[in-house]
């Protein structure tokens, strides 16, 4: 099985969100970056261990500068065989996608994974363009995959319940909870990794089709009004005539 | 020219989510200065319940009454909407950020060469169409604008308040070069909890933590919500020892919520959990260390013990209920 892992940076899951530039651009001092957790946790994973399981190679892609390379070798310490860096700062999804698809064409993947969203813009976008670019079938959100012979069985999330489907070899799938569990890489795996290829691509031509104006923090919520434990129909008098919300 | 919107259904019943996405495609079709606002239905649908989309701003609702979309594969489903924006001069194409627009979404925009905006929470404005959506997992906002000609939006559920006018749409057949034989993605089974809303669109969620001590302990969860008519959630640790199941794990790895009420019962407030909660409209905390970091971002708060709070708090709800 010949199988693609695309990853991303996005701030650590504890990263305080500030804006600069007169709210334009996000502020990454002090912010340290770390690997999508969806794409590392679930995505990559999954396609390490179906390599183990059928045999093949595992690459992962990235659009981004020279920072991402850290993330990349924290991708091969993990398990990948070989990395793919297009360097480019992303400018959205859709040139994220158009960059992805462009090195798969040709390269005949029989499996591309992503995670299921980037913690960071949450857009759910790029497993979609990249499988309607490359004329594919995506199955989104999937929570589990079973892969016999060129068969894939999936489970993936729908509103409220699972929906199981069968799909055959070559198509997309972005991964979520469930998929796998997360690996913590060895000190063999990284050592391996440093002499692990990383090549490192210029990106083809690719529009923007969104443009960011402005950013805005959340207003700063209200101290919180505290009702006494003893007294809870209290709460429930502020629920429905305070807040209107029952 | 007109603005095109996805109907998602359930063997023809019309999701909540679709209804909301008509009332969006009716405000922007109206901050486009009038133009007709299209559905588009796909498989097996009833006639009756298309047409009473007339009542949150449809005029028409195109059909393709083919029994292979009746289950879902993104591949062949986009290509159909692709072809019913491009028949109909679709500057717009709406859709719900669910599991389906979340798929969808995507594969037309490309084949549009459309910009996208997922999970919308404003409506299109001024001459550079800017559309407001939440960030960083719920801890800010963008505006983005648009650069193509065509657009498309996916709109987060439970963003805006259903609003139900008078008008009937009509039902006409569309034609399509897609059929059966498109169709890559073999559907096997579906199974659906179907006598509670789905988590991503309840108005009304209970959630509960490590605090409750035992998945033995969930009895009064479950009794609050079923008297609030909301749906059960759960922190991540609670999912992750297996005391829930996985679907009910809200936060920054699980489902993002987005209800008018979220109770928090016995959750800290770990800042990966506020980030799957943080859209809530109204967020009440009961935890018994004063010291929780969820009590910053509550708008109600009781410090007690949830054994003891929780059970008054139900007790108290029924009487509010039956005055």
């Amino acid at each position: 099985m010949k199988l693609l892992v695309c990853i991303c940076k996005t701030p650590d899951t504890t990263a305080k969100i500030s804006f600069t530039n007169d709210n334009t651009q996000f502020d990454t001092n002090n912010v340290s970056f770390i690997m999508n957790p969806t794409d590392e946790w679930y995505a990559l994973v999954r396609a390490i261990e179906v390599k183990e399981q059928l045999g093949g190679t595992v690459t992962v892609i990235t659009v981004g500068q020279k920072d991402l390379d850290q993330i990349v070798r924290k991708a091969l310490a993990i398990g990948a065989d070989n990395a793919v860096r297009v360097n480019a700062e992303p400018t959205d999804a859709y040139f994220v996608a158009k960059q992805i698809a462009a090195h798969a064409q040709g390269e005949n993947y029989d499996l591309i994974f992503t995670g299921k969203e980037t913690i960071d813009y949450n857009g759910f976008m790029v497993g979609g363009m990249l499988a309607e670019l490359l004329d594919l079938p995506f199955v989104s959100l999937a929570n589990h995959m079973e892969i016999e012979g060129n068969t894939a069985t999936v489970s993936r999330d729908i509103e409220g319940g699972v929906e199981k489907l069968t799909v055959d070899t070559p198509f997309v799938v972005s991964a979520q909870k469930g998929m796998a569990e997360q690996r913590i890489p060895n000190m063999r795996g990284i050592m391996m990794a440093r002499r692990k290829p990383l090549k490192v691509v210029e990106p083809v031509a690719a529009a923007s089709l969104i443009s960011t104006k402005v950013y805005e923090l959340p207003p700063e919520r209200k101290s919180v009004k505290l009702v006494d434990p003893e007294n809870p129909a209290e709460l429930v008098r502020l629920l429905h005539e305070e807040a209107k919300v029952i | 020219m007109s603005v095109l919107v996805y109907v998602d259904h359930i063997k023809g019943t019309v999701k909540k989510g679709t209804y909301e996405a008509v009332n969006y495609a009716a405000k922007v079709a109206e901050s486009l200065g009038g133009k007709e606002v299209i559905a588009l239905a796909l498989g097996t649908t009833n006639n009756d319940s298309l047409a009473a989309l007339g009542t949150y701003g449809a005029s028409k609702v195109l059909t393709v009454n083919d029994a292979a979309f009746d289950t879902f594969d993104s591949r062949p489903i986009a290509k159909v909407i692709a072809e019913a924006a491009s028949a109909n001069a679709a500057e717009v194409v709406v859709f719900s950020h669910n599991s389906s627009g979340k798929a969808l979404a995507p594969r037309v925009a490309v084949r549009l060469e459309a910009g996208l905006i997922t999970g919308a929470s404003s409506v299109p404005s001024g001459d550079d169409f800017t559309v407001r959506r939440s960030v960083f997992s719920g801890k800010a906002f963008a505006d983005y604008t648009i650069n193509s000609a065509i657009k498309v939006l996916s709109v987060n559920p439970n963003s805006f308040p259903l609003e139900e006018g008078e008008g009937t749409a009509s039902v006409e057949a569309f034609s399509t070069s897609v059929g059966a034989g498109d169709f890559k993605v073999k559907v096997l089974e579906v199974s659906r909890s179907t006598d509670t809303v789905p988590l991503p669109e309840a108005e009304l969620v209970v959630s509960a933590g490590r605090g409750l001590k035992g998945p033995e302990n969930w009895g009064m969860v479950e009794d609050l919500a079923t008297i609030l008519g909301a749906t059960t959630a759960c922190s991540r640790p609670v999912a992750d020892v297996g005391w829930r199941p996985h679907h009910e794990h809200v936060g920054q790895t699980g489902v993002t919520v987005q209800p008018n009420l979220y109770i928090a019962i016995g959750i800290s407030g770990a800042i990966q959990h506020l980030a799957g909660v943080n859209n809530s409209k109204v967020i009440v905390v009961i935890n018994k260390d004063p010291e929780a970091p969820f009590f910053k971002a509550a708008d109600y708060g009781i410090v007690g013990d949830a054994f003891e709070v929780v059970p008054k708090l139900i007790e108290a709800l029924k009487e509010f209920k039956n005055s």
